[in-house]
């Protein structure tokens, strides 16, 4: 499954994610030719079940999607659809055609079965069919229609990917299901940690490749400057935090083809941030000023990745998180965890994540 | 383009190792002061070298015939990584069971592979490597130690140094050169193993800065060897070495040698951590977790046979900066006084604080591993 998988979406991005299509789509379009050709190959149904009209794919496979789609800075909810379809199954729906994405920072209220709510920063809010939420007490997922908001006020994230606020008042749900009750607030959170991480992986790759070819190509001092020593140790670094984050990633996805593996998760979100600002620092210092410029396509990967290593939790947020379950559980419990011999104590949320 | 390295669960017949070996060590080490588990791989114990080797703990990967029990590099890696978390003295056998066992039963005779290869799996052979010389350290293809022709099979001369264990060792894997320095960089070097016992060889220990004898001066005067202690092919040393390294430099030993510390700053900091505290543990924690799992993935390209020299290099250099910030984390979070007559946390901090910068030089400078790195992505 997953060789298929790499050779349709590559084969895929690489015809339909072109510059021009990033000017079409910063001017406000939607890449409808992009979006209807991932639909036609089933992949955003990936991780579905065959039951539901998905490819049954597990997680594990399905990493290499959305490293895909990192990879090619897709100018779509493409990795954020695959990853609400697949909740929207669990909740026992059938996804809807049309894109879809998860409201991991808000919660909503239940009036006898009707729910409210302002769910902020929302990837592509305006375009979604559906948003799969949470609701509290029980922990339950909510599946609601955009069709049924009563606002959608427009954001960007600093990357200008859409990150809209939709606000729903006493919406009635497409469906309803229940969560295990500690998950409320993590499970969303966790689920679009493991999505950011594979995107920023692949963008990782992707800014290496980049600057690799840079330095082969710009001479200076009458010499490529790759040839420079010091640039190549630096590159040698960048590919280090590449490979190490791809594994992360990948891990994460891997561990969590039963249910959602939050340390997995939380690693893969920490490392792959770290390397985030480390990759996206040495392609810059590598590129020069022709790099920094709007018209050069490294900053469609680098604004991406500072834009992701800080959505659906920071570095600084999971490394709370997880330093106080470890703390929690004391030094003992240490390598067992880390082995995956045993669980560590959950710790409820440190504090919400500021917006 | 650099290779690829992917994501590897360990199997579960390896994984079933893993509560053996705990209730072993937790048992074995009951009495082992934390400042001696700091140590890590280099700890020296033989009588808890030669109860591992009872047990079927050394030359895992080995085939039986010659004492291993074939296990996968999987298991080898199960059993060494509890070893290293839980700073048990492996020094005397480590670098046998490691590297020496592999390259003799890959590049050895039959006749090497017997007589060498059972001592080792019963805990009891021990080798050091003879690479680096005085005016040889990173640039290790300009060594001089010189092996030539002589009545009875060569003659060695020349001067090892840094050598880690030569003063305990009964064996040494040594580089030297069996051709004047040649147009070809990397040619006209062998391998061979020398028995530290022969006339000729004076092992000189040089104390190191924390105040340990570790490594050591090896002087070679006319010391006479076989025609059989040479190791694979004559003038094929260079290739034999760089094979070997990738066994060096991708295993638990680079991401945990500083267990010890994570183990008393966590006793130190308690159930209630602040937030920097929490930030950082959880920092060193996520790092720990994937950097193993890259361990890991290059353990499933060894036991595939693949050759994992690049991605052996990606692991030990970002290991090795993990664990030379764990100390300096320490630091940073807390104000225990790192001092050698303090608590446990304060005699490890003070032990690996001092010993932190020779991770970053054994088996290879990060400037080594990332020319290495940089080689593959074609910049070089």
């Amino acid at each position: 499954m997953r060789e298929i998988f790499e050779t349709t979406i590559e084969r895929i991005l690489v015809d339909h994610v072109t510059p021009a299509l990033f000017r079409e789509c910063a001017a406000g379009a939607w890449p409808d030719a992009l979006w209807t050709t991932l639909e036609d190959a089933e992949v955003t149904c990936a991780a579905v079940p065959e039951l539901f009209g998905g490819s049954g794919a597990s997680w594990e496979d399905t990493f290499t999607l959305i490293r895909a789609a990192g990879a090619h800075a897709v100018p779509a909810p493409f990795a954020d659809t695959l990853l609400a379809n697949w909740l929207m199954a669990r909740a026992g729906v059938a996804p809807a055609k049309r894109p879809a994405a998860i409201a991991a920072l808000s919660q909503l209220t239940d009036s006898n079965g009707q729910y409210s709510g302002r769910l902020e920063k929302i990837p592509w809010g305006r375009d979604l069919k559906r948003i799969v939420a949470v609701a509290a007490e029980p922990a339950r997922l909510v599946v609601l229609d955009t069709a049924s908001a009563v606002s959608i006020e427009r954001g960007c994230n600093l990357a200008g990917e859409p990150r809209d606020t939709v606000t729903f008042d006493r919406a009635r749900p497409v469906a309803v299901a229940p969560l295990p009750d500690d998950a409320t607030h993590a499970f969303l959170l966790l689920c679009g940690a493991m999505i950011r991480s594979a995107q920023m992986a692949g963008a990782l790759q992707s800014i290496l490749q980049m600057t690799t070819a840079y330095a082969t190509e710009r001479v200076q001092f009458g010499k490529p400057i790759g040839h420079f020593q010091v640039i190549q140790q630096q590159i040698a670094v960048l590919a280090e935090h590449t490979a190490c984050s791809l594994i992360a990633a990948e891990a994460a996805f891997a561990e969590s083809t039963a249910d959602i593996a939050a340390l997995p998760i939380m690693a893969a979100k920490i490392c792959v941030g770290e390397a985030a600002s480390i990759g996206a620092s040495t392609a810059h210092a590598v590129h020069g000023a022709i790099g920094f410029t709007d018209e050069h396509t490294l900053h469609l990967k680098t604004r991406r990745l500072w834009a992701w290593r800080a959505e659906y939790g920071s570095q600084a947020y999971w490394s709370q998180r997880l330093g106080r379950a470890v703390c929690e559980s004391g030094a003992r419990a240490l390598w067992p965890t880390l082995t995956q011999t045993a669980t560590l104590i959950p710790i409820p949320a440190a504090r919400e994540i500021h917006t | 383009m650099m290779p690829l390295l992917h994501y590897s669960r360990i199997p579960p017949e390896a994984e079933d190792l893993r509560q053996e070996i705990r209730a072993f060590l937790s048992d074995a080490l009951i009495d082992l002061p934390a400042v001696r588990r700091a140590d890590s791989w280099m700890g020296f114990d033989a009588e808890f070298s030669r109860r591992l080797g009872e047990r079927g703990w050394i030359g895992m990967t080995l085939p039986k015939r010659y004492g291993g029990r074939e296990a996968s590099a999987f298991a080898r890696y199960v059993v060494s990584e509890e070893l290293l978390a839980a700073g048990a003295p492996v020094s005397a056998h480590w670098i046998a069971d490691r590297q020496s066992a592999p390259m003799l039963l890959r590049y050895g005779t039959e006749a090497q592979r017997q007589h060498f290869l059972p001592g080792i799996c019963r805990g009891e052979s021990y080798f050091c490597i003879g690479m680096s010389e005085p005016g040889s350290g990173s640039d290790l293809a300009s060594i001089s130690t010189r092996a030539r022709r002589g009545p009875n099979g060569w003659v060695l001369n020349g001067r090892k140094v840094w050598t880690t264990n030569a003063h305990r060792s009964h064996f040494m894997i040594t580089l030297a050169r069996t051709q004047d320095k040649t147009t070809e960089r990397h040619g006209g070097m062998s391998q061979f193993i020398v028995d530290l016992k022969r006339p000729g060889i004076s092992v000189r220990p040089i104390r190191d800065l924390t105040g340990d004898e570790h490594f050591n001066e090896v002087l070679f005067e006319n010391v006479e060897l076989a025609e059989e202690d040479l190791v694979g092919a004559e003038g094929e040393g260079w290739s034999q070495v760089t094979a070997e390294l990738a066994y060096e430099r991708s295993g638990p030993e680079r991401i945990l040698s500083c267990m010890a510390l994570v183990n008393t700053l966590l006793e130190r900091v308690g159930k209630s951590p602040d937030a920097l505290q929490a930030c950082e543990l959880g920092r060193v924690t996520a790092r720990l977790f994937a950097l193993r799992n890259m361990s890991i993935a290059v353990t499933a390209q060894l036991q595939a046979g693949e050759n994992p020299a690049v991605a052996a290099a990606c692991v030990k250099d970002l290991g090795v900066t993990l664990e030379q910030e764990i100390p300096e984390i320490a630091q940073a979070i807390d104000a225990t006084e790192p001092s050698s007559g303090g608590s446990d946390h304060a005699k490890v901090l003070a032990h690996l604080t001092q010993l932190s910068p020779s991770f970053s030089l054994r088996g290879g400078t990060r400037e080594i591993l990332r020319g290495i790195i940089a080689r593959s992505l074609e910049l070089r």
